[in-house]
């Protein structure tokens, strides 16, 4: 196994595509010849699949690891895996491509990097490989990668690959994909997984390793706007630290140092940094993702759901909110409903004011004529809140300009919401 | 913590601030939060976290443990010795009780870990807990694999894996009806060897039995197992004097130590990132009865 060490970098990716295009066998085959599989995980995979009956090691084994899953071949849920090389650190999020497991996918994509989308070089583009590259579009991971898998099975024909390309660039000029890279692979023989393939020397990027390795996602971050989401306050309320009051939180966005002219919202009073706490450290700045306590100069009222900001870049103090919404439950979302909405630390109590339209997956196109989102739907909804929110468009920054919906009578989450600019 | 130019934050204070976030989300969100501690490394680790998530304020939560009464003396001190220090409150539930008052039945076939299960439903059911922090980590096993951060349990304190619900970007979701709970990992994130990393950089301390030390052991089921008055010889076993550690700790009878000769942390991580086995795999006892051990122990409430 590679040495690692604690101070490299992090890389989180997640799989999509359709049901058995081969992203847990693809995840299978860069753990093993990244040499990150353990002796004990692979006997077992190669015991279970000879008592199967397999002719080959089912690689996909390593991460459907719910027995359901392993009964019917498919995954069901998301697998976190781990890994690393001497360059980075990967957390791997393995998502199911079946379409009732559509909220799964969702939830191992939010915090993606990188999204992997696999097409089965046999079929092409299917409904569900335009559902997942959609999504992954809406929830903005910032960088792509189509991976036109089984080309075993194609004879690893360029023509075959071409097509797909082909189709996808098409269909992706219509989404907001602002990286992408395409590469031929046999996630089943391991072709182009770790090293370019013999099989295919008409290809001449990257293995899809070397890629996610190399891929540039330092300049994702979001450092201009500071966002300062406070969780709670620490007041020890001991003698040592009588007069202490910290602000608890989690960058989400920009930098924040001490000295700073600051604004609390939604008061919207001022005051100053007077240092930044992590445990016994002071800081000299803080920014995303660092957890942190802020502690300011004047003794303003801040509790859990405020923002911290700089005074002259503010967030907008909303009641109305208009976002994408991917609906996850099958009573479906409808105008007159009534939610819980969780937004940063803020909850709150909402109203669906309308559901503007319904977003076909396939052709893109906006059905103003539909009034309700079907589970696994995704549509424009126009939402009223009980109090007001401090948002920022989901596209400016995915933390203030997200939220989730939650059912009150069930307690399950029913949707996700990325807020429109 | 080490600030660059870029504005980049490491792995290690990656996942560190994820940590964070997730025992302050809990502490504002659910009303009566626990910390399960087994005076292992990761149960240390999520300590060292929790005090960091609300210095200079105390853990504005208890500390539980469940007491199989197999526990080893080393990890116990190590314990005491961290709650003492961060002046927490400890809730004991001992098995051994839990089996007195009919809670548990011990029909002499069941193991202890098992019975730990009822054992901890009942501490949590009798403490009223809303939310009870574990140190399970995503790399440790297959079903560990697949949970969310928030891990929600119904009244019978089961997790059901076919349903989860969805956990989107650092949103948790921590509604609940009366007799549910919720289990929270904040370390889901960590791999064994981020956690070495860590203890390494935050000079955590840590109960000497993971340090390299002679011992008499017996091997058994491919496992060397510690021979105490609860592990005792059968025939044709023998006991031995070996150079050993743990890499995980649970109840005597069923964690097995490996040999090394890693009596440093340096050399403990020179070990554990060339190690070709995973901790559980080559020394859990409890994992080895089937294939989906873990994911039915779980099910049922299992850590
Ligand atoms: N010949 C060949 N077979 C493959 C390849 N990749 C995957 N397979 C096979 O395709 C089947 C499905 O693979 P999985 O990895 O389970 O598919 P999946 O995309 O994870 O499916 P879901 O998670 O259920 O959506 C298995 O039988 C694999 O062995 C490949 O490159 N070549
Ligand atoms: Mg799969």
């Amino acid at each position: 196994m590679a040495r690692v060490g604690a101070d490299m970098d992090l890389l989180r990716f997640a799989t999509a595509g359709s049901v058995d295009d081969g992203k847990s066998t693809l995840i299978g085959r860069l753990l093993l010849d990244s040499k990150s599989i353990f002796e004990d995980q692979l006997a077992s995979v190669e015991a279970t699949s000879a008592s199967k009956g397999y002719d080959y090691t089912d690689l996909a084994l390593l991460t459907d690891g719910l027995r359901s899953e392993r009964e019917q071949g498919i995954t069901i849920d998301v697998a976190y895996r781990y890994f690393a090389t001497p360059k980075r650190k990967f957390i791997i999020a393995d998502t199911p491509g079946h379409v009732q497991y559509t909220r799964n996918m969702v939830t191992g994509a939010s915090t993606a990097d990188l999204g992997l989308v696999l097409v089965d070089a046999r079929h092409g583009l299917t409904e569900q490989s335009r559902r997942h590259a959609v999504l992954l579009s809406l929830l903005r991971v910032p960088h792509l990668v189509l991976a036109v898998n089984k080309m075993d099975l194609v004879d690893y024909d360029q023509a075959v690959f071409e097509r797909i390309v082909a189709e996808f660039t098409a269909f992706a000029s219509k989404l907001n994909i602002p990286d992408l890279l395409v590469v031929p692979i046999s996630a089943l023989k391991g072709d182009n997984v770790v090293a370019r393939s013999e099989a295919m020397g008409w290809y001449e990027g990257p293995s899809l390793l070397h890629h996610l390795e190399h891929v540039h996602i330092a300049s994702d971050r979001e450092l201009r706007d500071v966002r300062f989401p406070v969780q709670c306050v620490i007041r020890p309320k001991s003698d040592e630290h009588h007069d202490y009051r910290g602000y608890a939180g989690q960058v989400a966005g920009g930098v924040l140092k001490p000295g700073d002219e600051v604004m609390v919202l939604p008061s919207g009073m001022t005051s100053t940094v007077a240092g930044i706490d992590l445990f016994d450290e002071q800081l000299g700045e803080a920014y995303a993702p660092m957890s942190v306590v802020v502690r300011l100069t004047d003794d303003v009222d801040v509790s859990r759901g405020d923002m911290i900001c700089r005074s002259k870049n503010v967030p907008t103090q909303t009641q109305d909110v208009d976002a994408m919404v991917c609906w996850m439950t099958t009573a479906p979302l409808r105008a007159g409903q009534k939610l819980a909405i969780k937004h940063t630390t803020r909850t709150a109590r909402t109203i669906v004011k309308d559901v503007q339209y319904r977003l076909d997956v396939n052709t893109l196109h906006r059905d103003l004529g539909a009034d309700q989102l079907g589970l696994n739907e995704i549509g424009r909804v126009q939402l009223r809140v009980t109090q007001p929110l401090l948002v920022d468009p989901y596209e400016r920054n995915r933390t203030t300009g997200s939220f989730i919906l939650i059912d009150e009578a069930t307690g399950n989450t029913v949707g996700a919401g990325m807020i429109n600019g | 913590m080490s600030t660059h130019a870029d504005y980049r934050l490491t792995q290690l204070d990656q996942l560190e601030a994820e940590s964070i976030h997730i025992f302050r989300e809990v502490a504002a969100e659910l009303e009566r939060p626990v910390l399960m501690c087994s005076g292992g490394k990761d149960s240390i680790v999520m300590l060292r976290l929790a005090e960091k998530a609300f210095h200079p304020a105390k853990l504005p939560f208890p500390v539980l443990q469940v007491d199989t009464s197999f526990d080893f003396p080393e990890v116990l001190v190590a314990r005491d010795n961290w709650v003492d220090r961060l002046g927490a409150r400890l809730v004991v539930a001992s098995v051994d009780e839990a089996i007195r008052n009919g809670v548990v039945v011990d029909d002499g076939k069941t193991s202890r870990n098992r019975l730990q299960i009822g054992t901890l439903l009942h501490a949590i059911e009798e403490g009223g807990f809303t939310a009870a922090f574990g140190g399970g980590r995503r790399d440790e096993e297959k079903a560990r694999a697949k949970e969310r951060i928030y891990s929600h349990r119904d009244e019978f304190g089961q997790w059901d894996p076919k349903n989860q619900r969805p956990e989107l970007w650092s949103l948790y979701n921590g509604r609940l009806h009366a007799g549910e709970h919720m289990r929270v990992f904040p370390l889901s994130n960590w791999t064994e060897l981020d956690i070495w990393h860590y203890i390494a950089r935050e000079r955590i301390e840590i109960p000497s039995i993971y340090f390299a030390h002679e011992r008499k052991v017996i091997a058994r089921d491919g496992m060397l197992l510690s021979a105490s008055d609860a592990v005792q010889p059968r025939a044709g076993e023998m006991v031995e004097e070996r150079t050993v550690r743990f890499r995980t700790v649970g109840d005597m009878t069923l964690t097995g130590c490996v040999e090394s000769q890693a009596d440093t942390l340096e050399k403990i991580i020179d070990e554990i990132a060339v190690a070709r086995v995973t901790e559980r795999g080559a020394t859990r006892g409890d994992d080895r009865f089937s294939e989906a051990a873990m994911e039915d122990r779980k099910k049922e409430g299992y850590f």
